[in-house]
Parts: C-alpha cells; sequence; structure tokens
C-alpha cells in the first residue's frame, strides 16, 4: 500500500451514516464558513482602500480547516496560529468586530491596537496568539498544554502552522518535544501548497509531512482540507483521542491558498488555470453542495450570509469609527520592572 | 537578623527549592536539570518535586524556552535552564519575538513570567562558545529584565524578585562566581530589579560594575585606598531596568566615573551608562568617563588568550590613576578565580 492510501485510510473510514442533527450542524459551520470569506473580502477592500494599513495574509480558501478543527474545541481549549490567522480566531469565537478594529490599527482593537493582523489574540476564547514567525506557534502550544496537564486541566490545545513551516527546525524540534512527553496537542498543518512565493513541494524532501510525524511516532493523518466533513469527522476522532490522554496528534489537511501571500501579492509566479482550476474546489461552495444534499432550503442559506455579511459590514463601520490609540499607549504593556508608571 | 554563609550555587538552588515549595506553579525545564544540572543549581531537586516539575528536555533550545513562553501564557512560572548562555542564540527568537513582545502585541492580555537562567562568561578555557557575556544584546529588548548577581546574597534575592515577578528575565549567573561564599539573610529578602548596591563609599571616583568584573574593582579599590585614593563602588546587579539614580547621584558627588565590564566593551552595557552619565553630568564632571571592559575579541581557548579577554585588577588601578593624575602603583598580582573566592 503505498503512502498516500496509507494516510488516507482514516479518512475514508468516516463515511458512516450521517447523523440526523447533522443537518443543524453543517449549517453551523456554514455560518462560520461564509463569516470568515466575508471577513477576509471585508480585509481585503480595506487594506485596497489603504484603511488597513499593514500586511494581511488572506485565508480565502483555507476556511475549512479552520472551522473543521475549531468547531470540535471547547471553549477553554486554546489555539495558537500564525501570520495568516483571521480564519482561526474567527472559528474559535474571537469577534469580528474588535478584530476588525484591529486590523484597522484602533484602540478597541483585540490588542489595543499594537498587534495587528499578524498578532491576532484573545484570550477569553482560547486564542492565545498568531504568531508572525513561521512554525513559532507550535512550541508555544506545546508548553501550554504541558502546563495545562500539570495543573491538572483536561484542556487540549491545537496549533495551527503551514506547510512552510514544516521545514523549520523550531516545527521538528516541537514534534519531538510533544511526542516526548506525550503533550496534548492537536498539530495542524494547513498544506496550501505555497510558502509565501515558493512552491512547497519544490523545496521539502521526503514523501510529506505526516511521514515526517509518523517518524516520531506521531499518528498523523491527511485529509482533503476543503472537505468540511471530512475535516469536521477526523479532527473530533483525534481531538477526542488527544484528550483521552493518547498524546499528540497530526492533522494534515490539503487545501490551497487562492489568494496571494499577502493581499499585496498577485502571486504572478504561478499559473492563473491553476488558481482557476483551484477555484472549482472551492471549500464554500462544496458545504452549501452538502446542505443541498441535505435538503436544506436556498433560503436558509441566503439568510446566513446575509446575516453574516450584515455583521462584518457592521464591523468594518465600527473600526472605521474608532479612534487611534493614544499615543501613550505605545509605553505600556511592555514590562512590569521599570515600566512607566 | 540572622544569617548564613553559603556559596552562590548554594544560594540559588535553596532560593529556588523554597520558592517550589511555596508556589506549585513554579516549575524547571532544561537539559540534565534532573541530574543537577551543570553546575550543580538543580542538584536533589527532582528528589523533592519529582520529573513532573524537574524536567529534563532535549537539546533543544528553541523549542524548551518557547514551550516555557506557553507555559507561561497559562499561568504557570516555568524556570529555563539555558546550560550556558551561548547556547541562548539558538533560541534568540523565542526570547526576542516571542517572550519579549507577546505582553505587548496582545495589549497586555497576556504576561510572560519566565525565568531564563544562563550560565555566563568565562570559566576555566572554554573558548568562544562557552564563555561569553552577552548582556547587552539582552538589555537592548524592550520587555526583557536583565539580572547579573555577583553575590550569594544577591543571587538568592535577585531569583526570588524574578520568581514572584511579571516579567521575562534573563538571569545571568557568572560561572566563576559559583563557589564564591558569603553571608545570606536567613529571612531571605528579595532585591527588587533596578536597584543597585552600594558596595563601597568613597569621594574620588565611582566605578559602576556588575558581575565578575565586580570582584576585580575591590581588590582594585582596596590596593588604591592604601595609596590614599577614596574609591566608590556600584554594583548594578539589575542591568535592565538599571538603576540610574544611584549611578547619578554618586558621580554628581565624586565627579569621575569608570564602567567596568567583563564583556565586550564596544557598543556594551557600558556605553550606554558612559552616555547618560555623560548628558546628564557634562558639567560636573572632571574627567571623561572611562571603559574598561574586554576587547572586541572571541573567547581564546589558551590562558593567554583568555586572559586577553579577562578583566583585571591592575587594569582598573591604571585607568582610575590615570583619571586622578597620579601615578600607578607598583605591579599587582593577577587575579585567578581562587583568589576571587577568598573574598567572600
Amino acid at each position: 500500500m503505498d503512502m498516500e492510501q496509507l494516510l488516507l485510510e482514516r479518512t475514508n473510514r468516516r463515511v458512516v451514516a450521517r447523523d440526523p442533527r447533522s443537518t443543524e450542524r453543517f449549517l453551523d459551520l456554514y455560518r462560520l464558513m461564509w463569516r470568515i470569506r466575508a471577513f477576509e473580502i471585508a480585509a481585503e477592500e480595506n487594506a485596497a482602500a489603504g484603511h488597513i494599513r499593514g500586511m494581511i495574509h488572506s485565508a480565502v480558501g483555507q476556511e475549512a480547516v479552520a472551522v473543521g478543527v475549531c468547531r470540535n474545541l471547547l471553549q477553554h481549549d486554546l489555539i495558537t496560529s500564525t501570520h495568516r490567522n483571521h480564519h482561526h480566531a474567527l472559528a474559535k469565537g474571537v469577534d469580528p468586530v474588535a478584530m476588525m478594529a484591529e486590523l484597522f490599527g484602533r484602540d478597541i482593537g483585540l490588542c489595543k491596537g499594537k498587534g495587528g493582523s499578524m498578532h491576532i489574540a484573545d484570550f477569553n476564547v482560547g486564542m492565545i496568539g498568531a504568531n508572525g514567525v513561521v512554525a513559532a506557534s507550535i512550541a508555544i502550544a506545546a508548553g501550554a498544554a504541558q502546563a495545562l496537564r500539570m495543573k491538572g486541566s483536561d484542556s487540549i490545545t491545537a496549533a495551527f502552522f503551514g506547510d512552510g513551516g514544516m521545514n523549520r527546525g523550531q516545527c521538528l524540534e516541537a514534534l519531538n518535544y510533544a511526542a516526548s512527553y506525550r503533550l496534548p496537542v492537536l498539530l495542524v498543518c494547513e498544506d496550501n501548497g505555497w510558502a509565501a512565493t515558493t512552491r512547497t513541494s519544490s523545496v521539502s524532501a521526503g514523501p510529506g509531512t505526516t511521514a515526517r510525524a509518523q517518524a516520531l511516532g506521531v499518528e498523523a493523518c491527511s485529509v482533503d482540507g476543503n472537505d468540511i466533513e471530512a475535516v469536521d469527522q477526523v479532527a473530533r476522532e483525534l481531538i477526542g483521542e488527544i484528550r483521552h490522554g493518547a498524546g499528540p496528534r497530526l492533522l494534515h489537511c490539503r487545501t490551497y491558498r487562492l489568494r496571494g501571500h499577502t493581499c499585496a501579492d498577485l502571486a504572478a509566479y504561478r499559473d492563473r488555470s491553476e488558481v482557476e482550476a483551484r477555484w472549482k474546489d472551492d471549500p464554500i461552495e462544496r458545504c452549501r453542495s452538502l446542505l443541498k444534499e441535505l435538503a436544506v432550503l436556498p433560503g436558509r442559506i441566503e439568510a446566513i450570509q446575509v446575516e453574516e455579511d450584515l455583521l462584518i459590514s457592521q464591523a468594518v463601520a465600527i473600526a472605521l469609527a474608532a479612534s487611534w490609540p493614544d499615543v501613550n499607549e505605545a509605553f505600556l504593556d511592555i514590562q512590569s520592572a521599570g515600566a512607566l508608571a | 537578623m540572622s544569617t548564613t554563609t553559603m556559596t552562590v550555587v548554594e544560594a540559588a538552588r535553596t532560593t529556588l527549592q523554597d520558592e517550589m515549595r511555596r508556589d506549585s506553579d513554579i516549575w524547571v525545564l532544561g537539559e540534565d536539570v534532573r541530574h543537577g544540572g551543570v553546575f550543580g543549581q538543580y542538584k536533589g531537586l527532582v528528589d523533592e518535586f519529582g520529573p513532573e516539575r524537574i524536567v529534563d528536555t532535549p537539546i533543544a533550545e528553541a523549542t524548551i524556552v518557547g514551550a516555557a513562553v506557553g507555559a507561561a501564557l497559562v499561568g504557570t512560572r516555568p524556570v529555563v535552564e539555558m546550560r550556558f548562555s551561548d547556547f541562548a542564540l539558538s533560541a534568540m527568537d523565542e526570547i526576542v519575538n516571542q517572550a519579549a513582545k507577546i505582553r505587548y502585541m496582545f495589549g497586555g492580555q497576556g504576561k510572560v513570567p519566565v525565568v531564563i537562567r544562563m550560565p555566563s562568561g568565562l570559566r576555566g578555557n572554554s573558548a568562544a562558545q562557552h564563555s561569553q557575556s552577552l548582556e547587552a544584546w539582552f538589555a537592548h529588548v524592550p520587555g526583557l529584565v536583565v539580572t547579573a548577581p555577583a553575590t550569594p546574597a544577591d543571587a538568592m534575592g535577585l531569583l526570588l524578585t524574578a520568581l514572584r515577578g511579571e516579567d521575562p528575565v534573563i538571569h545571568l549567573e557568572a560561572k566563576e562566581l559559583w563557589q564564591i561564599s558569603g553571608e545570606v539573610s536567613d529571612d531571605g529578602p528579595s532585591v527588587p530589579f533596578g536597584v543597585g548596591r552600594m558596595v563601597r563609599r568613597g569621594a574620588d571616583l565611582t566605578i559602576v560594575t556588575w558581575g565578575t568584573a565586580l570582584h576585580e574593582a575591590i581588590r582594585a579599590a582596596e590596593s588604591l585606598g592604601k595609596g590614599g585614593v577614596s574609591v566608590e563602588i556600584i554594583d548594578l546587579r539589575t542591568l535592565w531596568p538599571w538603576d540610574r539614580g544611584l549611578v547619578l547621584e554618586s558621580v554628581s558627588r565624586t565627579r569621575r566615573i569608570v564602567v567596568v565590564h567583563e564583556s565586550v566593551r564596544d557598543v556594551g552595557l557600558g556605553a550606554e551608562i558612559a552616555a547618560t552619565v555623560a548628558e546628564e553630568l557634562h558639567e560636573t564632571l572632571t574627567a571623561p568617563v572611562r571603559r574598561v571592559a574586554s576587547p572586541r575579541i572571541p573567547v581564546g581557548y589558551s590562558p593567554s588568550l583568555e586572559n586577553a579577554y579577562r578583566i583585571r585588577a591592575p587594569k582598573i588601578i591604571e585607568t582610575v590613576s590615570s583619571m586622578l593624575g597620579i601615578e600607578a602603583a607598583g605591579p599587582f598580582a593577577t587575579s585567578p578565580a581562587s583568589a576571587v573566592s577568598a573574598q567572600y
């Protein structure tokens, strides 16, 4: 059996009869995916208009990974994320208004305008930090999991990272660390195929992400990351195993970055035909097809979209109207010793 | 107030042990800590606290510090053993971009009370990758506290403050000072960050120093005293935030200052202190600010090469004498580590 077949074994096992309540669940997942898509498009538009100043990394096309994983986490579970983190944060329950305001750099932002898009955090919902350094979020997640276990908590921690991150020493170090102590961590490799402007496969040796994890004894599986049902089901299984003390698991989600690396990147280094083909695999379209299969009336889907679009347009309006942080804020939250009074 | 005589390594170990008894959120992670650490700093602790709180790690400095950051964010107080400060360079992203920045980037949502212990400086011909003193690197980074105890009492007091504080602390422990002895108060008082210690009073000149160099400065001052020169010595103890008030008050009286440190002089921390004094007390100074510090060379292996980096009393005496326009006293015996330890 070749490696890919082996890895997909778990995925194939998922084909079970759908729970009668699954319609409501998929509507919930769809709502979040749509929220993320609307948020990202609004962010892109406002970056183009100059309202969002810094770099943003759009997650358009990668919504199913975030939603499928985070909707299987509990409120007191934690996540860490990367420079491309909006979808993870929203899926974990971060308020889109405070998050949009953070992208706008306003004082009511999640991080008081100090972090911006790459440093989203909301400790109240277990989002303990996005990270601007590739693969840096994994060790932080491992340490959080280790400490929570020490304190007797049943929380688990999910670390999102990209395919590019798999080539960092920090990723391999942290994978070994998590495995050595059997830490309650879900490592989610969101493989969008591109490490900034470089095709990841062109600079990555060996049979792939899951094989690297398996080499360290970490059970790993690969799923179609644009299939919300697959991500949802496999993530639920893995999270259940982790919570019952099985140690770390790695979930490799195959998806695609439909946008450039940043919103300023037109991605001219790849064929337009490649991107057009990938749009046919849009996870939101696929989820909508699933809802149709489940006989959900189009009106219900439409209503969800309208509600979420309204929420995001309100977030933009609130962010635009909010104030810049007071300049004194630049000198606060640095450290306690010797801090300005 | 009763006191006990102990070495730096004993003071540090006792402090950690007492704090771990008091606070179950304190735990240690690093290489070979169950074995007691390279210098015996953790000797016996695993017997009392078990392998869950005295955690041996893989040789993976980046992940050790990264994990400590995550553990701190969820409410524990990790103590990281870096083995040698030189090895912290493998964890600079985790120290500089993560530990130091998270509180700020997230708008104050998370604090990172991590104590990163770094055995630092020269120790017996360890050559270029096991001998560095990198305080200037860390003091440069907003968000970090940098401590450099030079006595058993400060080894205790500063570690205590670090273990009860809210900041990531780079705790530089001079390897040549592990075995010096001194009086330590039995009630274990903490030493606040940013408060220097007036080691001796003097009228003619102020020496500002820290770490290993403190002990050479004391020898120099004693020798100069015999010639009638009255030298004041300040041990900064905390390198960030450093005690500007104490230094400026002293220099406003003595009107002369030499900064002494056993780490590279160029773009070093001494330059920051010199610049501050020059900015604040230009009219008061009767001599240019001087620095006695290591040359900008990697530390060589051979004793003759290593000594080129070392800061010794004769060089301090020579510099002080020239500032005061007097002739330096005769040849001064060089000071091996054993002579340093004999003073305490």
